[in-house]
């Protein structure tokens, strides 16, 4: 599913180049649940918007599902980014007056999927992330781990093939943060590609493989 | 009139303890007029703005919207008044990261059932008008943070509110886009939008005709700002 060659990924200031990344090498398969680690300023945070196709690599190549990514116009980035992936953050950026509903159909609203397939969609979603109870209360009614769950939830709803995710359970308590994985393990099983940036061992158990980066390189 | 609150309650009940987060609360806000809401934290100032925005209702008390009693209101009616007629802007920008800034500007207009040629027309106009064309096919996570204030601003006019409300809009972002933000707000106000904006800044305030502090849940003291005063 993806292939990386050779990732770069500079900043220049003045004659000065900071490296984030370097000479990055990498092939996840579909179906695969893969942790990267690493302290902060490794440059975890950038592999993964680069992988997200939020962000372009300095040098190097990008192959997802064989199609040369680097090689992509803005538009198709953005096409590709919108059709396969899901990005779950550790802030919750849900719409504060937007009703938990309304917050969980917005992506739909842009898919030209009828009315009756939204709300069956967003039903299936309130009941899977059991948050049924909660469907007409705004975020500001929910505790944080209710409003991870809303905002996983918004993030999969669409039916992502790839699920990135950048510290998700950074603002939540052991308890909540154990219920997360445990979906993303479940998502996991279901046949969905998962790539986790985490701090925690305990998360990272829940992949199957770990890439360790440190000063931007990928650790052996 | 806008706004009137009548001795307007907030009571938050846990298992054991009650917390009055507002307590009486005797208020008029008439449209145009440009208010900052001052306070410490926990006075209960985003518990008022989020009343008045009609996403939290009062434990007693009135709150009339537009000369309408609307406490009392169901959600389904309360959702109507608010989406014709209120934008809000956030401390924390509240985009969707699965939309572009388009998507994301556009958003309430689809709320308004309104055609998509003159939803794409409207939204456009927004965007040209902050300086956010170049950005419109981009996602928030590309975008630096006072560009995403930019976008919540752009999306909370879109609908040509009558009323916005600003909760700590510069509260994450740096001075020379903090000043940016407060700058779209006082063009906004200009044009006739009524603005009632939380804040810390002593400084920001003063962007404002009318500061209201808040303490304890309570109404301390008003002020009208003197380059005002008639």
């Amino acid at each position: 599913m993806i292939e990386l060659r050779g990732i770069t990924k500079y900043y220049s200031t003045g004659y000065v180049k900071t490296f984030v990344l370097r000479n990055v090498n990498l092939t996840i398969g579909e179906g695969e649940f893969v942790t990267v680690m690493g302290p902060s300023g490794a440059g975890k945070s950038t592999l993964l918007h680069i992988l997200g196709m939020l962000d372009t690599p300095s040098e190097g190549e990008y192959f997802f599902d064989g199609q040369p990514v680097h090689a992509f116009t803005e538009r198709q980035l953005t096409e590709l980014h919108k059709h396969h992936i899901g990005f779950v953050f550790q802030s919750y950026h849900l719409i504060d007056d937007l009703t938990v509903t309304e917050n969980l159909e917005t992506p739909l609203l842009y898919k030209k999927i009828k009315g009756s397939e939204r709300k069956a969609l967003v039903a299936e979603s309130l009941d899977r992330f059991h948050i049924v109870a909660k469907k007409d209360l705004f975020p500001n009614q929910l505790s944080g781990g209710q409003q991870q769950r809303v905002a996983i939830a918004r993030a999969l709803i669409t039916k992502p093939r790839l699920i990135l995710a950048d510290e998700p359970t950074g603002n939540l308590n052991s308890k909540e943060g154990k219920e997360v994985m445990e979906m993303f393990a479940e998502l996991n099983a279901a046949g969905t590609t998962i790539i986790q940036v985490t701090h925690s061992e305990q998360n990272a158990a829940y992949g199957r493989r770990t890439i360790r980066l440190l000063d931007g390189w990928v650790q052996p | 009139m806008l706004i009137q609150t009548k001795d307007l309650k907030k009571i938050y009940t846990t298992e054991e303890v009650e917390t009055t987060a507002l307590n009486n609360i005797n208020l008029e806000i008439q449209e145009g007029e440009y208010v900052a809401i001052m306070g410490p934290s926990g006075c209960g100032k985003s518990t008022l703005l989020n009343i008045m925005g009609l996403i939290d209702n009062p434990t007693s008390g009135e709150y009339h919207f537009l000369d309408k009693d609307v406490a009392k209101y169901s959600e389904r009616k309360r959702a109507g008044l608010r989406k014709s007629n209120i934008g809000f802007v956030f401390q924390s920008f509240n985009l969707i990261d699965e939309l572009t800034v388009f998507e994301n500007v556009e958003l309430p207009l689809l709320y308004l059932g309104l055609s998509a040629g003159e939803r794409k027309k409207r939204t456009n106009e927004v965007l040209e008008h902050m300086a956010l064309m170049p950005r419109k096919n981009h996602f928030p996570q590309q975008l630096s943070g006072g560009q995403q204030q930019r976008v919540a601003v752009a999306r909370a006019v879109v609908a040509r509110p009558k009323l916005i409300l600003a909760d700590e809009p510069t509260g994450n972002l740096d001075s020379t886009h903090g000043e940016e933000v407060m700058n779209l707000l006082g063009e906004l106000h200009e044009n006739g939008t009524t603005i009632v904006m939380v804040t810390h800044s002593q400084a920001y305030a003063e962007y404002s005709q009318r500061i209201i502090y808040l303490f304890d849940g309570q109404v301390v003291s008003e002020n009208v700002q003197t380059k005002f005063k008639l």
